[in-house]
């Protein structure tokens, strides 16, 4: 009783507001349940159910159409490939969240992992017989596009946000002028080079499919953003590191690689995860040029005659998927800054 | 070593030289065996294609492709600006809303913003997309949430006012008050600084602006006549109409930059430590005085900088209207470039605006935070 006299009802205008969201609910939630659950059309082999008067959402589109928006037009049969290939990512994701992992042989099983995944997807050899990258599809890409992403990006970004501080004046323009140029213009317009200006880059005869191409675009793209969040983890060291980096008469790559780096990138994790998370989001737009992610396979389901028109449910649906991902990551990166922050001041305090 | 690292520098120079040469190159070869001239040329050829919404600048599919292109400008900023403005709106009110003592008002702002941060914008532009064509009835049966206001699959149609030439005094009345109240705010801080006596600039100001266009309306006899949308044929006619595409465009830019700005809002408010306002209020400033003259002059400097690069952002995601139809400014290019097969020139104009306009704001951005940088700070 106290709590709710303090919480809800403290003053007059939080008692009117109180008031006005119950109201609200009252009025919205019953009809959203009805339509949500109670009438909605859980399986079903057609949309006619779905169509009948007083049926609610169709979420049998869903549950028909799964297969088809986990993997896109990979072969049927051969689905338990990609399936097991998104266990493998999983499995990496997870172990590279733990503090416990962080060590030199993550790289290494990353590595394992992407090779893995590779041979799983295109096959050609032992045993798996060979599937061209246009067939992969579905949410598997929207995560191969989304992790192969940060994975050239990410070095890339660190040079680019050491360049952006170098001494050296060439060094350092080329930096900035990629790093502001990238993110000046909309993720769309590079999307739009990579697949309509890159083949004309290219020698007669020499073509690099879609898919690379778009990652490409990505990979320009994430680099610069992500630059500019290591640049703010670079600024954040004391200038005393690397005085004392010097003082010691390491040589500048020592220095970086071994005082200055792990430090930066530590104080700079929670922003990354944070970068990372845009970026994901961001995989969504390969849509426009046509690549099969996970939001096209379910924009291409919806053009089946049999089931369009329930574009909400399949739009929820996605937003479910993308959402799901991403509350993980950033509930993660807020978990860490705390325990980084903890730690912290603890070294502080016993020093 | 200097001469190791001039060296190095001239070794890079000459490597991206290189590679941009080489491209250049094969692009010069790649359009010769094409037959694509280049050049800037084709911008004065007929476009032929109709554009769904041409407001400002008449447009015909027998007008010039650069005429086509500028009227998508005028789109891309007219979801930009009228989006800017309602998500700075919603935003300062969910950020203030997730600060409220009132648990179901904080726990319901802090449910939009993370439901909303963490879904990708074109989702949520195809899923608004969709909820306008897909399920709103026909223009027969339209939904009339307020008279005058119709809600169907073909938009949103509204009463407008009819032109007047009274209205146009009305603006020059609002011009002229604007004025009037900047310089009535000026007399009262000289007079504040001479006899300390404070002026109430801001109400003085809001009367100015709002009584005297009033003024020019009433004594012109109120013309008030609305065009109303009325149901012709298949679709509305008379009044103002937003299209779907329109319409979800700018409710789903506004809707997911909102959740940002909230974050924005929230962060610059907690950034002002409380023995801030204890000052204040030990000096006998009233509450409403704190907020103004103490709290939001140092929340703003916080909010400010990552305010503008979210307008910026607003702006350049505005080009995700291609994916739902609506004629903006890269969709326009897109249909030039697929027509003329004019890729560089199409992708060159798309950049050349955007960076303008990223680079001119975060000039303006610059200044700003240089003119309200902590004097101390400043060296």
């Amino acid at each position: 009783m106290r709590w709710l006299r303090e919480n809800l009802f403290g003053s007059w205008p939080s008692a009117l507001a109180t008031l006005a969201i119950l109201w609200l609910a009252w009025m919205l939630v019953p009809p959203l349940v009805e339509w949500a659950i109670v009438d909605a059309v859980w399986r079903a082999p057609d949309s006619r159910p779905c169509r009948a008067a007083g049926a609610g959402a169709c979420w049998a589109l869903i549950a028909e159409k799964h297969r088809f928006i986990l993997f896109g037009t990979y072969p049927y049969e051969q689905h338990w490939r990609p399936g097991l290939g998104i266990l493998v990512l999983f499995a990496l994701y997870v172990a590279s969240a733990m503090r416990r992992f962080w060590r030199a042989r993550l790289a290494l099983a990353w590595l394992g992992g992407l090779a893995l995944i590779g041979w799983l997807m295109w096959g050609g050899v032992a045993g798996l017989s060979y599937v061209e990258n246009e067939r992969w599809g579905g949410l598997m890409l929207t995560l191969l596009l989304a992790t192969f992403g940060i994975a050239f990006a990410f070095p890339i970004s660190i040079l680019l946000a050491l360049g952006r501080r170098s001494r050296l004046p060439v060094v350092r323009a080329l930096s900035v002028l990629w790093i502001e140029l990238v993110r000046g213009v909309p993720l769309i317009s590079l999307l739009f080079m990579a697949s309509v200006m890159l083949p004309l880059f290219l020698p007669e005869g020499v073509s690099i499919d879609k898919l690379l191409r778009a990652l490409i675009a990505m990979i320009v793209f994430a680099a610069a953003y992500l630059a500019e969040v290591v640049r703010g983890g670079l600024q954040a060291i004391p200038h005393g590191q690397e005085e004392a980096a010097d003082a010691l008469g390491l040589p500048f790559w020592r220095k970086t690689l071994f005082v200055i780096l792990p430090q930066a990138l530590r104080i700079a994790i929670p922003p990354l995860v944070n970068t990372f998370i845009a970026f994901f989001k961001d995989t969504s737009l390969v849509v426009i040029i046509g690549l099969f992610d996970l939001l096209t396979s379910i924009k291409v389901a919806l053009t089946e005659p049999a089931w369009s028109g329930f574009g909400v449910e399949a739009y929820i649906f996605a937003s479910l998927v993308y959402f799901a991902f991403c509350f993980a990551m950033s509930r993660y990166s807020q978990n860490l800054e705390r325990e980084l922050e903890r730690s912290r001041t603890h070294v502080l305090r016993e020093n | 070593m200097r001469a190791r690292a001039i060296a190095a520098q001239l070794a890079l120079l000459a490597a991206v030289a290189f590679v941009v040469w080489y491209l250049a190159s094969n692009t010069a070869q790649n359009l010769d065996a094409r037959k694509i001239a280049s050049g800037f040329g084709f911008l004065a050829r007929e476009a032929g294609f109709e554009i769904g919404e041409a407001p400002f600048l008449a447009y015909s599919a027998a007008d010039s492709y650069a005429r086509a292109i500028l009227v998508g400008l005028i789109n891309t900023f007219r979801v930009a600006l009228i989006g800017v403005v309602l998500a700075t709106v919603i935003g300062t009110v969910v950020g203030l809303a997730r600060l409220s003592h009132n648990w179901l008002l904080s726990r319901l702002a802090t449910g939009y913003v993370e439901l909303l941060r963490n879904v990708p914008l074109l989702v949520q532009l195809f899923f608004l997309y969709a909820v306008i064509t897909e399920n709103l009835p026909g223009t027969r049966q339209a939904l009339e949430p307020l008279p005058g206001v119709f809600l169907s699959n073909r938009g949103i149609a509204f009463p407008v006012l009819e032109a007047h030439a009274v209205h146009a005094w009305m603006v020059a009345a609002l011009a002229a008050s604007a004025v009037l109240a900047w310089l009535a705010a000026r007399w009262g801080r000289r007079r504040q600084a001479r006899t300390g006596q404070p002026f109430p600039a801001l109400i003085v100001g809001a009367a100015l602006m709002l009584g005297l266009p009033l003024a020019v309306f009433l004594a012109a006899g109120a013309p008030l006549a609305l065009a109303r949308p009325a149901l012709q044929g298949f679709n509305f006619a008379g009044g103002g109409t937003l299209s779907p595409e329109f319409a979800a465009l700018t409710g789903g830019l506004t809707l997911y930059t909102a959740a940002f700005i909230a974050e924005i809002v929230r962060a610059g408010v907690q950034s002002v430590d409380r023995g801030q306002s204890e000052a204040a209020y030990s000096l006998g400033l009233s509450r409403r005085r704190t907020t103004r003259l103490v709290i939001l002059p140092q929340a703003l400097r916080v909010i400010v900088p990552p305010l503008t690069s979210q307008y910026l952002n607003l702006t350049k995601n505005s080009s995700l209207a291609v994916a739902i139809g609506y004629p903006d400014l890269v969709s326009i290019a897109n249909t030039t470039m697929n027509q003329t097969g004019q890729a560089i020139e199409g992708i060159a104009i798309i950049m050349a605006v955007y960076l303008t306009i990223s680079l001119s704001i975060s000039a303006l951005m610059n200044w700003y935070n240089k003119r309200i940088a902590l004097k101390g700070a400043r060296r």
